[in-house]
């Protein structure tokens, strides 16, 4: 029972650092693509602004996965670590580079420097997730053996593994084109968020098109895990492809440039990709490794361990949360930033509830587009459900 | 294999105690209505961003490497070690989300409320400091656990926590934390000083590192001295190891110096009987020799130890000699010391500090050989089996050499900038008539 408790909050975090700091690894993404000095200095401006005050907290995130895995799965952690060493490697490098790369680049002046730390910032951006994605796929593929002791480059090199690679850099940057483009929005710079609205749209078919390679490239390396996956799994694989059509097809609208929807909008896209995660998770519940005997129950921690993690847990909830609720409310109300100035006297707690006059819905508006979204989502997946079982 | 830590350390004892320091310049400028104390603190805030993200990503660094290069270690101690660590997590997440907010939230929150903001990230740093300090000090002192047939049975969380040697590790860490963060932003102003740059902004600067560097010295000597007695009781070897005690013995002389080659002490001070004196008040007191345990138990390089050891004894008698130097000056004079050598030594304080506590870290690593988890598991069983271990460590050190000659460089850039800046009142965030701020973003 702790063990299965542990499980749901590694996944917990898992899709909070999907739908945060994937994010940021896909804003990278724009930041490579964004083109020339001058055609470039819109969005890149936008892509500074928006992940300067929040991208570190973003990121601990993982630190925090890692601990709780190896505090929760101690085998099945030294097992990854091992068969997977060298993209480990690759994307340490890249949270290494890409994250001094991006602090390094404000504080420079000189627009050479700027642009290979610009550079530097960017293409880890992309190679990181990329490599994160291998080793999920490695997992999933079961491509992890339970006592692995050396490194293994057919686990992580199989056709599965690299589809998921792609996929996790397609989905970053889909994320953070929807997420940009609200931030577009929150300026009002109409030509922003279309320009966001434009990437997000062919991200996110890229995203499902990859998801569906996947799924098909499952079918023959991992019956198991696709049966799964179209089986218990199926309400929330529906549940992904439905929040991506709809995000597609409300960023053809007018409706991206609102203000009103715009949190609607990021909220359906993170609520997919969320769905992705818990789809796998549901999936391969209750096996820790596939392809192993390893499962949540017999690769636990002693149980008084599992216990100090859960109450870990509600503390991070209780602590960071609210804080992370200040800081994107802040950060949401451009009360963060590093240039441009701001009047004196700024309140900090009667600011974030108190309605402002220049700005639309703030913080006080986070809650209801979430909440908004996953009664839409729900909604479509039950009618789509219903219409098959009716079949 | 230990090596790679010393960078981050170095790090992070700037980000456990750096925060505190720009928040005492803050709050004597906000308190004072001083202007320069407040350009301080907003510039000093400008290098915390750059170090906190550097911080953030070796501390990435430090977490992946406990699996890619200890996974021994973590297979067999993970559920007991992890603790600790998802403590320092919650830490880490408050210290990321209050320094976003501290660092960007300049002039927009009004100046208490930024002050404010900035206390967590001191908070963090130590609580966050105290829980990685715990795992060091369980690798020193397990307990807290049982074990059966080569697996953990249970964990008692608190006393993995609060084990034994977690009580004179956590304020000796904590302290030369605070110590390198003070002496090094000073030695950065008395060098400026050296140089000619006698004004009020210099002055403030070396004060606000100095002042509590200064005043915790003391406090860590002693703490020093009490660790030091801890160890010859509860990790005997690596205190012979120390201080040279070849066979258990009393009336034992105490070496300051020397290079210790098959059985011989070659260019030491001998003082006779002082370490049988430290460790038990009397001549008589018997210390253990590092022949109680077979030479393969023994950590590897005994001179290093006892040099590292004496050489931050040495620094930190040197660090408080400047304080008490200052000291006296201040309480006959009511100001700072003059002579250039008093400069000169602000000057190396900073080093001084970071020598030492890098000797220190020696002592408690190599002194611990051949176990990585004291008498339970070596650290040959701990580390990878992977193939390429020297190739991964040398790209890492490559790696940390070249983020450390950026942010070097960054840091030097940014006080070259501010140094042909004058200080216009555009700059001070919460002075009196406050203007647009010229803040030069990218």
């Amino acid at each position: 029972m702790a063990a299965d408790t542990v499980g749901g909050i590694l996944l917990a975090a898992v899709t909070l650092y999907a739908v945060l700091g994937g994010a940021d690894f896909g804003a990278g993404l724009w930041d490579l693509l964004a083109g020339g000095d001058r055609r470039g200095r819109a969005p890149r401006q936008l892509i500074d602004t928006a992940i300067t005050p929040v991208w570190e907290a973003n990121h601990v995130w993982l630190v925090f996965i890692l601990v709780i895995f190896w505090t929760a799965f101690p085998q099945a952690f030294a097992a990854v670590m091992n068969a997977a060493a060298l993209p480990l490697w690759l994307a340490l490098a890249g949270i290494v580079l890409r994250g001094s790369g991006f602090a390094f680049r404000k504080e420079v002046h000189r627009l050479d420097v700027q642009r290979i730390l610009g550079a530097t910032f960017a293409f880890s951006s992309l190679v990181t997730p990329f490599f994160m994605g291998t080793v999920i796929g490695a997992i999933a593929t079961g491509g992890i053996p339970a006592d692995a002791s050396h490194a293994i480059l057919s686990a992580w090199t199989s056709p599965t593994a690299l589809l998921a690679g792609f996929l996790f850099v397609g989905a970053c940057g889909y994320l953070a084109a929807v997420y940009l483009v609200g931030e577009a929005a929150r300026d009002g710079n109409r030509r922003l968020a279309a320009y966001f609205a434009r990437r997000a749209q062919a991200a996110g078919v890229m995203a499902g098109a990859l998801s569906l390679a996947a799924l098909a490239e499952l079918h023959t390396s991992n019956r198991f895990l696709f049966d799964r996956l179209t089986g218990r799994a199926l309400p929330l694989v529906v549940a992904a492809g439905v929040c991506g059509v709809a995000v597609v097809v409300l960023l053809a609208t007018p409706l991206t440039a609102s203000r009103r929807w715009e949190g609607t909008i990021r909220a359906i896209a993170a609520l997919g990709v969320a769905a992705v995660v818990w789809g796998l998770g549901v999936a391969q519940y209750p096996v820790l490794l596939p392809g192993t005997s390893v499962t949540l129950g017999n690769a636990g921690a002693p149980h008084a361990t599992l216990v100090a993690l859960v109450v870990l847990f509600v503390v991070v909830l209780l602590l960071i949360g609210p804080s992370f609720g200040l800081l994107f409310a802040l950060a949401g109300r451009r009360l963060l930033r590093a240039d441009e100035s701001a009047p004196l006297g700024a309140s900090l707690g009667a600011g974030a509830a108190a309605p402002s006059t220049r700005r639309g819905p703030g913080s006080a508006g986070r809650q209801p587009p979430i909440l908004r979204a996953a009664a839409f989502t729900l909604a479509v997946a039950v009618a789509l459900l219903r219409r098959r079982q009716n079949h | 294999m230990a090596t790679t830590l010393g960078f981050h350390i170095i790090l992070a004892c700037l980000g456990i105690a750096f925060p505190t320091i720009v928040l005492l310049a803050e709050y004597v400028g906000l308190r004072r209505r001083d202007e320069t104390a407040l350009v301080l603190a907003r510039r000093w805030s400008q290098v915390m961003g750059v170090l906190v993200a550097v911080g953030a990503v070796t501390g990435t660094v430090l977490s992946f490497e406990m699996g890619l290069l200890w996974p021994g270690l973590m297979r067999q101690y993970g559920a007991v070690l992890g603790f600790p660590f998802g403590v320092e997590g919650v830490f880490f997440f408050l210290e990321a989300i209050f320094t976003a907010i501290y660092l960007y939230g300049w002039r927009r929150l009004s100046g208490w409320a930024h002050w404010w903001s900035g206390v967590p990230i001191a908070l963090s740093g130590i609580f966050g400091a105290m829980s990685v300090i715990a795992v060091n000090s369980w690798m020193n002192q397990p307990g807290g656990f049982t074990q059966s047939g080569g697996r953990i049975t249970s964990v008692n969380a608190w006393q993995v926590y609060f084990n034994h040697a977690a009580s004179y590790e956590m304020p000796h860490m904590i302290l030369a934390a605070y110590m390198v963060s003070g002496f090094t932003v000073a030695a950065v102003y008395a060098v400026g000083i050296l140089r000619g740059r006698r004004d009020r902004y210099h002055y403030a600067g070396f004060a606000l590192g100095f002042v509590p560097a200064a005043i915790l010295t003391p406090f860590q000597i002693f703490v020093g001295d009490t660790a030091a007695r801890a160890i010859a009781s509860d990790q005997p070897v690596k205190f012979a190891s120390m201080e040279y005690v070849a066979q258990t013995s009393r009336h034992v002389p105490e070496w300051l110096g020397g290079v210790y080659v098959n059985g011989r002490i070659y260019g030491g001070v001998k003082i006779p009987y002082l370490d049988s004196l430290l460790v038990g008040f009397g001549p008589g007191t018997q210390v253990t020799g590092w022949d109680t345990v077979p030479p393969a138990d023994r950590p590897p390089v005994v001179w290093l130890l006892h040099l590292c050891f004496d050489v931050m004894v040495g620094l930190g008698f040197l660090l408080l000699l400047a304080g008490l130097w200052a000291l006296i000056v201040w309480w006959r004079r009511h100001r700072l010391p003059r002579p250039r050598l008093f400069w000169w030594l602000g000057a190396v304080s900073g080093l001084a500090a970071i020598v030492a506590m890098e000797c220190g870290w020696v002592v408690t690593e190599v002194g611990r050989q051949p176990w990585v988890v004291y008498q339970l598991q070596t650290t040959a069983e701990a580390a990878t089996t992977n193939g390429g271990v020297l190739t991964s460590l040398s790209l890492i050190l490559v790696l940390y050499a070249v983020l450390g000659t950026a942010t070097i460089v960054i840091l030097r850039m940014l006080a070259r900038r501010w140094r042909r800046a004058e200080v216009s009142e555009a700059e001070v965030p919460y002075g009196p008539a406050a203007g647009p701020l010229n803040q030069v973003g990218s």
